[in-house]
């Protein structure tokens, strides 16, 4: 099987794209978190055990 | 001047290409200077807007229009990569350049487009989503794919697009489009030609070598000068509509008022400026007093809709 290497220019580049899609998702989850709550608001405890 | 007729984004070899783009290079294809003049434009829409909206809720909005205006951005550098390598100021963009393929730039442009839209709707409201929608394809595709290359006239119609977002920032909060958010769509459509017209004098080379029919290259520069005063006049009077209207304070329309006044004095400067004058410097001037105009015009729509808003008081 052909092996790629990658440049180190390209390992920069590859780990500044993962280090800023992991920073982006974790600010979304977080965000989605918080505006589903304001949302839904106090009813979010109204739940049948 | 030879217009340009093929557009050769698509035809570049889908290869198995390993990327240099980094994530600053990404971030480049959302236009961010461009973005920004959204975001405080959408904001001030929103906050002017009558009711209220969630904070948390408003930033969302802030951050989905955002993100958005740069879907668009990164739809328009896939497409104009073809004519962004030929000219000086767009050359080192991250597609020409070689940093990002265009195939990526495509898809990360449609994907941040959904992500947008369906956020702004799913959270805030559907009507500020479509718009939101609307103003993505009215850049992407009314500007960029058939404007651009076809017609002088391409930045005045093109310019609504880069006028919506205090329509959106409105609608978010009010979920109506009213009289007021049209207003400040006037500012900034009737801005636009002046603006990018100044800039097409002395960029006038480059969107020649480009073959974009800019209309300091298909009409002439005495009919470009022309269309910068009246545009410059339109400009102004449209500053002032909101006092006129009763949605901004009498000290707004004032500051208003001398702004456009600056604005029609640096405009009728370039009027003087004699033909064939390479420098340009006249022009030069007007395109930087043109970024100052709309962000002071729209700094003190913000002051006067906040001092309003939390004391009562008309400023």
């Amino acid at each position: 099987m052909e092996k790629v290497d990658l440049t180190d220019k390209q390992k920069k580049a590859r780990r500044s794209r993962s280090v800023a899609l992991g920073i982006v998702l974790a600010v979304l989850a977080v965000l989605f978190y918080v505006v589903t709550i304001i949302k839904i608001g106090p009813a979010v405890f109204d739940r049948t055990m | 001047m030879a217009m340009t007729e093929k557009h050769d984004a698509l035809s570049a070899p889908a290869s198995m290409e390993i990327l240099e783009g980094d994530a600053g290079d990404f971030f480049a294809l959302l236009k961010p200077r461009v973005m920004s003049l959204v975001v405080f434009t959408a904001l001030v829409g929103l906050l002017m807007a009558p009711g209220e909206i969630h904070p948390v809720l408003g930033f969302l909005a802030i951050l989905a229009i955002a993100v958005g205006a740069g879907a668009s951005g990164a739809l328009n550098m896939w497409y104009d990569a073809d004519i962004d390598i030929l000219m000086t100021r767009t050359a080192k963009r991250p597609v020409p350049a070689g940093r990002i393929s265009a195939e990526t730039t495509l898809a990360f442009g449609l994907f941040l487009s959904v992500f947008s839209v369906a956020t702004l709707g799913l959270m805030v409201n559907w009507l500020s989503a479509g718009l939101l929608a609307f103003t993505i394809f009215f850049y992407a595709v009314v500007y960029s794919m058939w404007l651009k290359r076809t017609t002088p006239h391409n930045i005045v119609i093109g310019g609504a697009a880069g006028a919506f977002p205090p329509i959106i920032g409105w609608a978010c909060v009010t979920n109506t489009i009213s009289l007021e958010s049209i207003a400040l769509f006037a500012i900034i459509f009737l801005w636009t030609p002046a603006h990018f017209w100044a800039l097409a004098l002395f960029k006038a080379d480059d969107y020649g070598r480009a073959g974009v029919p800019m209309l300091p290259n298909v009409a002439g520069e005495r009919t470009t000068k022309h269309q910068i005063v009246l545009y410059a006049v339109l400009t102004a009077l449209s500053g002032v509509v909101p006092t006129l209207m009763g949605f901004a304070g009498i000290i707004y329309g004032g500051i208003a008022a001398v702004l456009g006044l600056v604005f029609v004095w640096y405009a009728v400067q370039v009027w003087r400026m004699p033909d064939g004058d390479r420098k340009m410097v006249p022009a030069k001037k007007l395109f930087a007093y043109s970024l100052v105009y709309l962000f002071c015009v729209f700094t003190a729509l913000l002051v006067d809709a906040l001092v309003t808003k939390f004391t009562g008081l008309a400023a």
